[in-house]
């Protein structure tokens, strides 16, 4: 038993200081485990908790109370130069939003997790033009920056940046949405390579067939919000 | 005669200079601060030069007063008759019999000995001026010996005219601690900052007072790859036929006609006098000169 | 004062703030400001005009004397010292190997009426370089490095564009390699395209150097693309800190909330 990531007892309240103080409890005894290979669906309603729960697991929450273990660092705890390590080695991330520095190329913007982890410019462009290829983004576009794409090209290119190392655990937000079917094939088969290799992977799909195939459990977070379990 | 007191400052004047002049020979090439006084003449003229030549003076002294090497322009002309009047004291125009010289943009071409002292006239004492405005800042500079910004004048000079093109008042450091404006002196002459004699520097308008003490290490600041060259006109005088000698070009007529003499004077006066002739110089008449 | 002070950690940090204060009288510069700067981090300062932002980062970079506290440096000679009770010397010695400062104004940081090739040379030569063909190539290297036009090497800022001011004035200070860069509003007074490549060029010399920096701005979007860290500053004193998407995604502190939600979006 040596999960990737390890969540115990996890709550999440938020404060709304500017409005009357009102504290609201969104999340309580959350509890997930992760193995190295494994990729875990979040399912639940709309506003159930799915992407509060992976933002806590990558550190852009703060957790109220218990333990979020990714590859033994506690998330929850941790000062952020621990977190920023453990973003740039371990634990990658897919969001649903690409957000870059604006005129960057989309060449840099997918080499970039590799060059922060010591790979050289060389390498890391290599292994750029291959997921970009991969994900079908056209070369003519390499050059210029993904800002001006339509959404589904940026999704494309946001996939590619989150592949490009090769992280022992991935987070993944919705990572098929607004894809095509050939462009959801790829990214599909990304995801198994990922878990081949023994990536743990936390999923968000509300695309029920994609989930079947790439997921080995789902864990449905209602049972973590307080007055719904 | 005996309207003015003993070289025109008073003695408690003197004495104020005295400390600054001591104070400066004690920390070379530090600029001292010192209350300058209004003399009879205008700014720019000299009155720095004065005021320490005043303050140096004893009755026994003889003094030579130079501008631009030469003896008998009005600036020198003017203030040797001043210190005749108001001193007393005997004065010469032979480099050798001065005990005290003041000068202005020029070193005597003839060494120097122990038992003399050299006078400069100094306009702006502050070699770090140029890049930097503030009086406040350089002050700093200089106590922490924060002088990045002197070789980046000497950059912009090559930069802009592919070589060091300062020729005169060109930057020194000295004992390896301050550095110095050695006032406009050509280049030529900086090598002779290194002498056996005392050297003061007087800055009236800007109220400083500097020093260099007898065999004290002055250094021209350079490149590597740039050296520092002490540079005169590539000829010889047409008078004596000196070639060791910082050469003033003299223009003789409309049609471009032009001559080099030596701009020291008594060196050429004494060259020739020993039989040396230039190109265009005839031989010496003790009653022509 | 030379005695290196030992810090009990794994991981050294390259600068230790401990309860700094200023006071301008009786009114708060700021107030018992205490963190760590580990290598390689870049941490961002917000907060409003008069929170602090500024003081502090005159206090730190030692152009201010703080009326309390530590500012310890990890020098590469000795180790740990209090930049605070450092001579003069030594401190703008830090000034112009170690650290680096980067105005939001460029006339403020550059000598205008010298040459972009001489404004990059100053801190080589301040340093010891007499070789005038080595400081040129050197500063020709430099002003490609920050996207200027070799040519321009011998035109005065003067001549240059805001941004391409703001560029050389950034060169100028990271050409003798310092591992701590101050910056204050770098992208401040910029044009929004203009900021957009400052902040790329100032990433990419973050990570290609091994920089760490701290830099101060009430740009929330500059703190998020270019800081590991926040700091959030009011009325002198230090109200929340963290992760940067951290604290702007999920602020804890009423103020910081408020300063997240009065952004607009675009």
């Amino acid at each position: 038993m040596n999960a990737m990531i390890e969540i115990a007892g996890v709550a999440k309240t938020f404060t709304m200081h500017n409005q009357g103080s009102a504290v609201i409890r969104v999340m309580e005894g959350a509890e997930l485990s992760v193995a190295r290979g494994e990729c875990v669906a979040l399912i639940g309603a709309s506003g159930a908790g799915k992407s509060t729960l992976m933002r806590m697991i990558y550190g852009n929450y703060l957790a109220a109370s218990g333990s979020i273990l990714v590859d033994g660092v506690d998330v929850a705890k941790a000062e952020p130069r621990e977190i920023l390590a453990l973003r740039r080695e371990t634990l990658g991330y897919v969001s649903q939003f690409l957000r870059v520095v604006p005129r960057v190329a989309t060449l840099d913007v997918v080499a970039e997790p590799l060059l922060a982890v010591g790979v050289d410019v060389a390498a890391a462009q290599a292994r750029a033009r291959e997921l970009l290829t991969r994900v079908r983004i056209p070369e003519r576009l390499w050059s210029l920056s993904p800002t001006t794409f339509s959404g589904g090209e940026q999704q494309r290119v946001n996939i590619a940046r989150g592949f490009a190392h090769a992280y022992p655990a991935l987070l993944l937000d919705e990572p098929t949405a607004s894809l095509d079917a050939i462009n959801r094939e790829t990214v599909l088969s990304l995801i198994e390579e990922a878990k081949a290799r023994g990536a743990a992977i936390v999923g968000i799909f509300h695309d029920e067939a994609a989930r079947a195939r790439v997921c080995d459990r789902e864990v449905d977070v209602t049972a973590f919000t307080p007055g719904l379990a | 005669m005996t309207d003015y007191n003993f070289a025109y400052l008073d003695e408690q004047t003197k004495r104020m200079i005295r400390r600054a002049i001591l104070k400066g020979l004690a920390i070379p090439g530090y600029q001292v601060p010192f209350a300058s006084r209004e003399m009879p003449m205008p700014y720019g003229w000299g009155t720095g030069g004065v005021q320490v030549s005043a303050a140096t003076l004893t009755p026994d002294d003889t003094l030579k007063v130079i501008d631009q090497g030469a003896d008998d322009t009005t600036n020198a002309v003017s203030i040797r008759k001043f210190f005749e009047r108001t001193a007393g004291v005997a004065t010469t125009e032979e480099t050798s019999k001065a005990s005290v010289i003041q000068t202005r943009h020029r070193i005597p071409e003839e060494d120097l000995t122990e038992d003399q002292i050299l006078v400069y006239q100094v306009p702006i004492p502050e070699p770090l001026r140029f890049l930097e405005p503030s009086e406040v800042e350089t002050r700093k500079m200089h106590s922490l010996e924060d002088y990045g910004l002197m070789h980046v004048k000497l950059y912009e000079d090559i930069s802009r005219h592919g070589q060091i093109a300062t020729s005169y008042a060109y930057p020194v450091k000295v004992e390896d601690r301050y550095v110095m404006d050695p006032s406009p002196i050509p280049k030529f002459d900086n090598p002779k900052l290194e002498m056996a004699a005392i050297q003061l520097f007087g800055a009236g308008r800007e109220q400083r007072i500097y020093a260099i003490p007898p065999y004290t290490q002055v250094v021209s600041l350079d490149f590597e790859d740039y050296p520092f060259e002490a540079s005169k006109a590539d000829a010889a005088c047409d008078l004596c036929a000196a070639t060791d000698s910082y050469l003033d070009e003299v223009i003789t007529d409309d049609a471009g006609g032009r001559m080099f003499v030596c701009s020291d004077t008594d060196y050429c006066r004494s060259r020739r006098a020993a039989g040396h002739v230039g190109a265009l110089g005839t031989a010496f008449d003790e009653d022509a000169a | 004062m030379t005695t290196a002070i030992e810090i009990p950690s794994a991981v050294t940090p390259l600068l230790r703030v401990t309860d700094l204060n200023k006071f301008y009288g009786t009114r708060i510069g700021c107030a018992d400001v205490s963190f760590d700067l580990y290598p390689g981090e870049v941490m961002g300062i917000v907060g409003e005009s008069g929170s602090g932002k500024s003081t502090l980062l005159n206090c730190l970079a030692g152009h201010l004397a703080p009326d309390a506290g530590q500012v310890l440096f990890d020098t590469r000679a000795e180790g740990m010292r209090d930049t605070v009770t450092m001579s003069e010397p030594e401190r703008r010695m830090l000034g112009r190997t170690d650290w680096a400062f980067v105005h939001q104004h460029a006339r403020d940081g550059l000598r205008m009426n010298v040459s972009a090739g001489g404004n990059v040379g100053e801190r080589l030569m301040a340093v010891g370089a007499r070789h005038y063909g080595n400081i040129r190539e050197v500063a020709v290297d430099w002003l490609g490095r920050v996207e200027i036009n070799e040519d321009r090497v011998d035109d005065r800022p003067t001549a240059f564009s805001g941004g391409m001011q703001q560029r050389l004035q950034i060169a100028r200070n990271l050409v003798t390699g310092p591992r701590l860069v101050f910056m204050d509003e770098p992208t401040g007074g910029l044009d929004v395209s203009v900021q957009a490549r400052l902040l790329d060029l100032l990433r990419g010399l973050v990570r290609e150097m091994g920089l760490s920096a701290i830099i101060v701005t009430h740009d929330l979007a500059v703190v998020r693309l270019l800081a590991d860290r926040l700091m959030v500053m009011k009325d002198g004193h230090v109200v929340e800190t963290g992760l940067t998407d951290q604290v702007l995604d999920d602020p804890q502190h009423a103020y910081t909330q408020l300063l997240v939600s009065s952004v607009l979006q675009v």
